[in-house]
């Protein structure tokens, strides 16, 4: 055989660069073994100060629940109980409100706004300060992988405030010549998934625009909250600007019920967030909801192939599909369905599972008991309806709650899978054809919070932007975030934006 | 010579007048941003040992400069053989790589061993030349003993749109290296986009370079971990469309032993373990082996050895 001959027989395709098909054989299989592996490297918690106990901070002052109940709060990745948390009852919330009243009154409100920044900047400080010592609570609580905590959530949560703090002095020019006022007290409840980085959304905009806050933090994840709390007890901010009461459903629905509180805002399930808006109905609360959502991610054949599978792994498996963001449909033209699998296949055998405090963990512990049972259902009915599933062959440790980060391909439209929110490491991936359809499939849910597209082709980008019903869109990217940058959804994601100067409007009353 | 050459892929290759290999679109914020993470890999203990001991064995040991003398090529090959006389369970190195004058004096000091001896040909750095007198240097470079020859592509060419004429001169090259292995620099420094890296990975493969390599060493920026995704993106492809596994050498500016295990993770996590072998991945360096001795030592110690405990060659 001549070496020409034997160059095209190596080449496969007469000598001509490989095309991306779907032609591509799938007998040759990339290993992804322990040729050469990672070694343990955990993040020391040796060096964090945690209570056994942690009471209510309510007007300035760690106080001990009414109720004089507590609830455990666990770690989802050991099981092991981390801390005693004060269970705030009706007469708790209603101690909250009524030091926050009083805060907004006689302190904040009339503070003027490059007093209150002062503040506001220290926050934001402490938070860089003590940033380690945050994200391993965030990851020991939560559940999340430590390089998600350490370069995500707790920056993102520093850069918030920052952002609202330099806000502070300037709202008279935030709104076009119209004067903003404080709206009063804030009620704001808080998901498990973003425990800390949700707390700085919420808190941040509204102690910049002079409004004084109860915060509750979710039952599962009240940690970084309170940590927070100390961080706002040190920064010496006047007693009840900031209360956090800590508690379930029921303290919520005191919140939200409580006739004093000016403003709810609530991010977590559509379920929820509907039963709060008929609740408030009638009432002279502002109410803002950012709630669940079924994102597409569009994937196009002429998009960058390699780059998309990683903003697929991105937009699903990050922080376990806990992100109500998360792309959670992923839409790929027909005509690169095969490779895109392969590629997401073989990306996926990379993930490491495990130990959230360690290094090296890609994909951590599923936050509770209750969500993992959750998306076992939601899992089992998409092999029921017929999904073809993959999982990651990643090994489960034995103690705690985990699920390997899953896709099922063959999945319709129709399928429960493709409408509901799983909110865990599940994707379902569906095919079109022109991007009509892409539009169409993609619009085809009751949720409206985010979406992506990949492709070359920038004016794609624009053209889809404008069809798309969704709140956020990532061109060639996913799951980007900036406090200058409004979030926020439509439909059954909820309305009211947060971040950037439409955040702020939701906190202020226009004169 | 040339022109049968010509001839001939144009037979094979159905030439059309405009020749342009098929390449898939590359974002590079999002190869940034995965370089980026894969860099915040966490490398200790027995994994950075190990990390360390299999660069050793991937390097391509170089001296590709106007004062090379026997005398030095002859240091630089013991230091191939046995890179720390304390420690003769490291090393030997993949391979020596000098210029065509200096492959005989490198091939007699590396006798008996397993240490390859890689010749830089066409022309190198710049490759400026007619292909004739190219293809004389890849043939008296094999002539002298080299196993592997590291051949540049025309740039010129390359970013001049001439696609066929930067195929048909690597595969001519091929050709002349006969049993060498042939490794094509596409002197990514040069290319000005990842995009164009891309494409003259897919022309290398495709061409009959049975490794590609990012850089000569003369050119700044030389190899980055970028183009090097990029690259190896481009060698993943090519194995799913064929089953056949290119190899991979970033070559230049890699100095540190930290920025080697960069490398490693880099492969490990783009192609799996097949590619974790000298047979398939190469660090072409001058000075990296002595800082990654230093950290096995570090390692072994527990202490930093000062510079002069390394000898230079």
């Amino acid at each position: 055989m001549s070496s020409k001959k034997a160059l095209a027989k190596r080449n496969g395709n007469g000598g001509h660069a490989p095309i991306q098909k779907k032609s591509a054989s799938e007998s040759h299989a990339l290993d992804f073994g322990k040729a050469w592996d990672y070694a343990p490297a955990p993040e020391s918690p040796d060096h964090v100060k945690l209570k056994s106990r942690y009471e209510l901070f309510i007007g300035g002052k760690w106080v001990k629940p009414q109720s004089k109940k507590y609830f455990e709060t666990i770690s989802p990745s050991t099981e092991q109980k981390i801390a005693d948390i004060a269970e705030a009852d009706a007469a708790d919330v209603d101690a909250a409100v009524v030091a926050a009243r009083k805060a907004h009154d006689k302190y904040w409100a009339k503070m003027p706004g490059a007093e209150r920044a002062k503040y506001i900047f220290r926050i934001a400080r402490a938070l860089q300060e003590k940033a380690r010592e945050l994200a391993i609570v965030e990851s020991m609580d939560g559940g999340k992988p430590i390089k998600e905590s350490r370069d995500v959530d707790v920056p993102l949560a520093a850069a918030h405030f920052f952002y609202h703090a330099g806000w502070a002095d300037k709202l008279d020019y935030a709104f076009h010549g119209r004067r903003a006022r404080p709206l009063g007290v804030a009620g704001q409840i808080i998901p498990w998934n973003f425990p800390l980085l949700m707390a700085a959304w919420k808190l941040a905009p509204a102690l910049a625009c002079g409004n004084t806050v109860v915060l509750k933090p979710a039952e599962t994840t009240p940690l970084t909250a309170l940590l927070l709390g100390q961080i706002i007890e040190e920064a010496e901010l006047p007693p009840g600007v900031v209360n956090i009461i800590t508690g379930a459903g029921a303290t919520g629905a005191a919140l939200v019920a409580h006739p004093d509180v000016n403003k709810i805002a609530f991010t977590g399930s559509t379920e929820i967030g509907k039963r709060i808006q008929r609740s408030l109905a009638g009432s002279n609360k502002k109410l803002t909801l950012e709630l669940g959502g079924k994102a597409a991610n569009i994937i196009f054949a002429d998009a960058p192939i390699d780059q998309a599978v990683e903003g697929i792994i991105k937009g699903i498996y990050f922080n376990q599909g806990h992100v109500c963001c998360a792309g959670s449909r992923l839409l790929v033209e027909e005509s690169v369905h095969d490779i895109v699998v392969r590629k997401l296949r073989d990306r996926m055998a990379t993930l490491r599972l495990g130990d959230p405090l360690d290094k090296n963990t890609d994909v951590g512990a599923i936050n509770s008991k209750m969500q993992l049972q959750k998306i076992k259902e939601l899992v089992k009915i998409g092999e029921d309806e017929g999904g073809d599933r993959f999982s990651a062959p990643c090994p489960i440790p034995q103690k705690g709650y985990w699920f390997a980060p899953t896709f099922f391909t063959g999945v319709a439209q129709s399928s429960r899978i493709a409408r509901e929110e799983i909110f865990g490491p599940v994707l379902s991936i569906l095919t079109f054809r022109t991007p009509d359809e892409a539009v169409e499939k993609a619009n085809n849910t009751m949720y409206g919070l985010s979406a992506g597209i990949w492709t070359d082709k920038g004016a794609k980008i624009f053209w889809l932007a404008q069809k798309l019903k969704a709140g956020v869109i990532w061109g060639n990217t996913y799951n980007k975030f900036d406090p200058s940058s409004p979030f926020g959804g439509y439909k059954e994601s909820g309305f009211g934006r947060e971040g950037g100067r439409q955040g702020l409007s939701a906190y202020v009353e226009l004169e | 010579m040339t022109l049968q050459v010509q001839v001939q892929s144009k037979k094979q290759f159905g030439a059309p007048a405009y020749f342009n290999p098929a390449s898939p679109p590359v974002d590079q914020v999002a190869i940034e941003e995965r370089v980026a993470a894969l860099a915040k890999r966490s490398i200790k203990k027995a994994s950075k040992v190990a990390g360390l001991r299999l660069s050793v064995a991937m390097m391509d040991l170089t001296t590709l400069e106007g004062k090379d003398t026997a005398g030095k090529v002859r240091q630089m090959c013991q230091k191939a053989l046995l890179p720390l006389d304390s420690d003769p369970s490291i090393g030997p190195v993949a391979a020596v790589c000098v210029y065509p004058n200096l492959v005989t004096v490198a091939k007699k000091a590396l006798k008996g061993s397993t240490v390859k001896v890689a010749s830089v040909a066409t022309a190198f750095p710049s490759g400026q030349s007619p292909l004739p007198i190219k293809l004389d240097d890849v043939r008296r470079a094999v002539e002298f003993g080299a196993d592997e020859i590291d051949m540049v592509i025309d740039r010129g060419a390359m970013l001049a749109g001439d696609y066929r004429k930067v195929f048909d001169e690597i595969a001519a090259t091929k050709e002349a290296c006969g049993a060498a292995h042939l490794k094509v620099i596409l002197e990514t420094g040069e290319l000005g986009s990842l995009d164009t890296v891309r494409k003259a990975s897919e022309i290398g493969i495709a061409a009959g370079g049975d490794f590609i390599k990012t850089s000569t060493g003369k050119i700044v920026p030389a190899a980055t971990p970028q183009v090097t995704l990029v690259m190896l993106e481009a060698i993943r492809d090519h194995f799913y469309a064929t089953g056949n596994k290119i190899g991979m050498k970033p070559a230049g500016g890699i100095r540190t032993a930290k920025q080697a295990l960069h490398y490693l993770v880099i492969v490990k996590e783009t192609l799996g373990d097949a590619w974790l072998t000298p047979d398939l991945f190469r660090f072409g360096a001058s000075t990296l082996l002595n800082d990654v001795l230093m950290q096995l030592e570090k390692e072994r110690t527990g202490f930093y050895q000062a510079n002069e405990d390394f000898s230079k060659d």
